[in-house]
């Protein structure tokens, strides 16, 4: 379609000298400044229409609410216009590289989005009939044989409903199985310092004592440490496999021999499964359960935090005390073990009401069938090559902390190369967001001196690769150059400056409120 | 393979760079008796099409719940979800963006978990409301969990009404933690037997409105005694839509307020994404579990949001953490405050209203069938029925007929004795032919 050369074409005047010009109204040109919902005097507005009963009679009495609720209602147009407001005040994924290490930030394919909105699939009552609901069944068995079968693993618990559930689940057969064994007196949970918060917060909340386990030099487990630390009293450890460093423990056929002859369960937390998945199974390395957390190998979207869905994968020895309900073949169809009878009688209980994350399982299995097996064996090798290929580029301008051998998904740098500079790792990480891209994960793993760790996966190109390491190299020399200002003050132009976090915590404002607030709603312009 | 972006000719460069001659080079770490080197016994990658295919073909062996008249409940209710609330979820913003750590570049998904919790606070009454939970059980179980850390007491009593589900998920995850767990008799309507149980050493009494029969209670005398004897009072809710036409659990004295949010935006799912809805007194706040937005101000003195509270979390607290979640519901959170805010207080109540109504046609018109037997005396938009024989028999025989008629609570708990009680919903969603169905097929199974 030709452009209407009718009226002025617009061409750029001289360019001025200020970069701070401001807008009259204190509008930043299309990004809209956005007030609440409780601030836009809907309370009597809304944006359904129903048949109202005929009858408004109630035997309900003094069970009644009479007081006001306390809800704005806001008309459909201006519903729509709110949220997509603050939907242009989100990074995305879809908009730019996120390199967030440790939560694979990969790309989620639309087909997923579809097929789990089939309405047999969303339009599915957890308790109706299983007569009904076979398909359904079905697609849990067959996601399950592809789970059991990339991991060598003989069982899975499909029920958990994100990674650190899933933990929580291995956690507790592996409780129930100490205790079949009159082993219940084992009282502790070894971790490596580099762990995952959710791995010593999910033993804690079982009731466990957490004792932590040292690390080499080369970022591994310490084998010495581990053999000193295991003993009677020790109930599991839990690695990350590949672990925080983005490494793969090369000692882990031996870490998992030695916890055995201990007595020990093996837990693997599987985070990091998204750099071993088709070449690597866990069940050949010895493990006993590990979690899985469909939203980052298998991209089911994280939703600005979730949900996301953690089967657990079971050995032979963890097995019977998995949690109900599960999906068993009966004749010619399928039904769910739902009670602690039978089969079921050693389950160490239920986690959740219903079944698990469905909605979830469909968009996982179908990222399966796309994939195959040979793609998903391509998705480590890329999601390798990508975070090598960040390595090896950025070495030259920042420190990696492991810079011997390969790293696995992810590429793990520490702050010494800032030394000096008066540019921290947050500083650092906050200029990323005026040059495009999303922070790495900063100052995990505790292991590394204000780490930026960053992982690529496999669904970025070489160009965003490259656009990715040009911007942090330039970043990387004007930190070195002297220019302070450009990270101290970070971000400059992101939808708001930098946000002061202590006052938050200090007072706490979890709620709107309707008295006045000392902060009015505020203009979005730059001073 | 459509999903990924490097060619042979990116790798083989890359590589170079790198300084590796083969892939094989960057997995030397990994030991030789672990590497496969042939694929698994799969299927091969495959396109867009074949994979829709194989999706459609198992999606069309489940009947969905709009297929026909259809009157399921039990923690799970088929509602009307508008179209704007799933067209804005799918925002490439909303869908795929990380936990906000970064505030800057997460006001949308932050100034809505804001608006979340605000909702929620106000729906039960109570001052603060967290970013949510995994679903109504669990939070339910988190909620126990926290009352134990607020009395440092360790025995929690659950009442008869509560959801089957919900006791057995409390049971596993608060009896892991060493806390003593003791469930009332299952009863239809019986809320206050949980009085009898409240002791010197109670951390909690955790009670349903409307419970698992549909039965609508006012439980302020059970908070009356539960405070008395220094317990906290929790106040389950498994259909959302009900606090839209009954009293606050915050009104009547509750102490921490868990639910389920499916109703509002989320769908049926089989089961799951779900959302829990977790709120409680502002005094308890740094106890509670997950995560919580706050209101803040950024360099420039502008209102803004961040994630607040976090030396309660796992992620900076470790293993004294209040709890281990960090992934929770985020875009069901979304989902919910968009329909929310759609609907509006009078919206709400409307709906409410509407549920109501709808729930009390159905029970006049099923108790003019012979051998059927209300048994929920006060109820919102679900009660329990006694039928002629087992529940579960009734509900496989009118799907002959293409009803879906409720759930069996021996479904539920088979061990309760109550082979013979039918749990059925009516939401807006049901017609008036469909009650007429049901009825029809009821009366001609049982005759």
């Amino acid at each position: 379609m030709a452009m209407s050369n009718i009226g002025r074409p617009t061409q750029p005047q001289a360019a001025g000298t200020s970069s701070a010009h401001t807008s009259l109204t204190g509008a930043r040109g299309l990004l809209q400044d956005e007030a609440l919902i409780f601030e836009m005097d809907g309370w009597d507005k809304t944006g359904v229409d129903f048949e109202l009963p005929d009858e408004d009679a109630s035997d309900l009495g003094d069970l009644v609410r009479t007081a006001p609720i306390g809800l704005p209602g806001l008309s459909e147009p201006e519903a729509m216009r709110h949220f997509v407001r603050l939907s242009q005040k989100n990074h995305a994924i879809d908009l730019a590289l996120y390199p967030l290490g440790s939560c694979t930030m990969k790309h989620n394919p639309r087909l997923n989005e579809k097929m789990a909105r089939l309405a047999g699939f969303g339009d599915l009552h957890p308790m109706a009939p299983q007569s009904t609901t076979q398909g359904a069944l079905e697609l849990m068995d067959r996601l399950a044989h592809w789970l059991k079968t990339l991991t060598g693993m003989p069982a899975v618990a499909l029920s958990p409903k994100a990674g650190a559930h899933g933990e929580l689940c291995g956690l507790l057969a592996i409780k129930a199985a100490h205790e079949a064994k009159g082993q219940g007196h084992r009282r502790t949970v070894l971790v490596p310092t580099s762990a995952h918060g959710t791995n010593p917060a999910t033993a804690a909340f079982v009731g466990y004592d957490v004792t932590e386990i040292a690390q080499t030099a080369d970022g591994r487990v310490d084998l010495a440490d581990l053999e000193a630390k295991l003993s009677p009293e020790v109930a599991a450890i839990m690695v990350t496999n590949p672990n925080t460093c983005g490494l793969f423990e090369r000692d882990i056929i031996e870490i998992a021999r030695l916890t055995h002859a201990a007595g020990a369960y093996f837990y693997c937390d599987g985070a990091n499964f998204n750099a071993i998945v088709g070449r690597v199974r866990p069940g050949d390395l010895g493990v006993d359960a590990m979690h899985i957390n469909l939203h980052k190998t298998f991209s089911t979207p994280h939703g600005g935090g979730g949900p996301g869905a953690g089967p657990v994968v079971l050995s032979e020895a963890l097995a019977p005390y998995a949690p109900t309900p599960w999906v068993v073949s009966a004749g010619e169809g399928f039904k769910l073990v739902e009670e602690a009878e039978d089969e079921a009688a050693d389950t160490f209980g239920r986690m959740v009401a219903f079944h698990g994350q469905m909605g979830m399982f469909v968009r996982a299995y179908a990222y399966m069938l796309s994939h195959g097996t040979d793609g998903l064996r391509q998705v480590a090798e890329d999601a390798v090559l990508n975070a090598n290929y960040i390595k090896a580029k950025l070495s030259p301008v920042m420190t990696p902390a492991f810079p011997d051998g390969p790293c696995m998904h992810e590429a793990l740098f520490d702050d010494s190369w800032l030394e000096g500079t008066g540019v921290t790792t947050l500083d650092f990480a906050k200029a990323m967001i005026d040059e495009g891209f999303h922070p790495m994960t900063m100052y995990f793993p505790l292991v590394v001196h204000g780490a930026m760790l960053i992982e690529p996966t496999e669904t970025e190109s070489k160009q965003e690769l490259d656009r990715f390491c040009h911007a942090l190299t330039l970043l990387a020399q004007a930190a070195k150059a002297g220019d302070v200002e450009r990270f101290t003050g970070a971000p400059y132009l992101a939808p708001m400056r930098r946000l002061d976090e202590t006052q938050a915590a200090r007072k706490p404002r979890l709620t709107w409120r309707p008295e006045p607030t000392a902060v009015s709603p505020a203009p979005m312009a730059a001073e | 393979m459509r999903y990924l972006p490097l060619t042979p000719a990116d790798r083989a460069e890359m590589l170079g760079v790198i300084g590796a001659a083969t892939i094989d080079d960057l997995f030397v770490d990994v030991p030789d008796a672990a590497r496969k080197a042939d694929l698994f016994d799969l299927p091969l990658h495959a396109g867009e099409m074949e994979v829709e295919r194989a999706l459609s073909a198992l999606a069309a062996r489940n009947r969905p719940a709009g297929a026909g008249p259809f009157f399921c409940g039990a923690g799970a209710y088929k509602h009307h979800v508008p179209a704007t609330v799933d067209h804005i979820i799918q925002r490439s913003e909303f869908l795929t963006s990380y936990t906000p750590y970064q505030p800057e570049i997460a006001q949308g998904t932050l100034q809505v978990l804001f608006e979340f919790q605000t909702q929620v606070a106000a729906l039960t009454g109570l001052e603060v409301a967290n970013a949510s939970m995994y679903d109504g059980s669990t939070a339910c179980a988190e909620a126990v969990m926290m009352a134990q850390r607020v009395t440092r007491r360790k025995k929690a009593v659950l009442s008869g009404g509560l959801h089957p589900h919900y006791a057995a998920v409390t049971q596993t995850i608060a009896h892991a933690e060493g806390m003593d767990i003791t469930r009332q008799a299952v009863a239809i309507d019986a809320e206050a037997d949980v009085l009898s149980a409240i002791d010197a050493e109670t951390a909690c009494v955790v009670v349903q409105t409307p419970n698992v029969f549909g039965v609508v209670t006012d439980v302020s005398k059970i908070a009356q005694a539960a405070h008395a004897a220094g317990a906290l009072l929790i106040v389950v809710t498994t259909e959302a839509v009900s606090y839209g036409l009954l009293k606050s659990p915050g009104e009547m004295g509750a102490d921490i307020a868990v639910g389920e949010g499916q109703s509002i935006g989320v769908g049926l799912n089989y089961g799951g994404p779900y959302i829990g809805l977790f709120a409680a007194r502002e005094k308890f706040v740094r106890q509670m579990p997950g995560r919580l937005c706050g209101e803040t101000v950024d360099a420039e003195g502008a209102r803004g949001f961040v994630l607040t509270l976090s030396t309660r979390e796992q992620h900076i607290r470790r293993e004294k953490a209040t709890s281990n979640i960090c992934t929770n519901s985020g875009l069901c959170a979304l989902a919910f405050t968009i329909h929310m805010t759609l609907l509006g207080e009078r919206g709400l109540r409307e709906l409410a209203a509407l549920n109501h109504s709808r729930a009390r046609e159905l029970r006049e018109v099923l108790a003019a069938v012979p051998g059927v037997e209300i048994l929920s005396p006060r109820f919102f938009n679900e009660f329990a029925i006694r039928v002629p024989g087992k529940a579960a028999d009734v509900v496989e025989a009118l799907l002959a007929d293409g009803v879906v008629a409720g759930v069996p609570f021996s479904r539920l708990d088979p061990k309760a004795g109550m082979d013979d009680v039918l749990l059925v919903a009516a939401t807006e969603t049901t017609t008036r032919d469909d009650i007429a169905a049901f009825a029809k097929a009821l009366k001609g199974r049982t005759a």
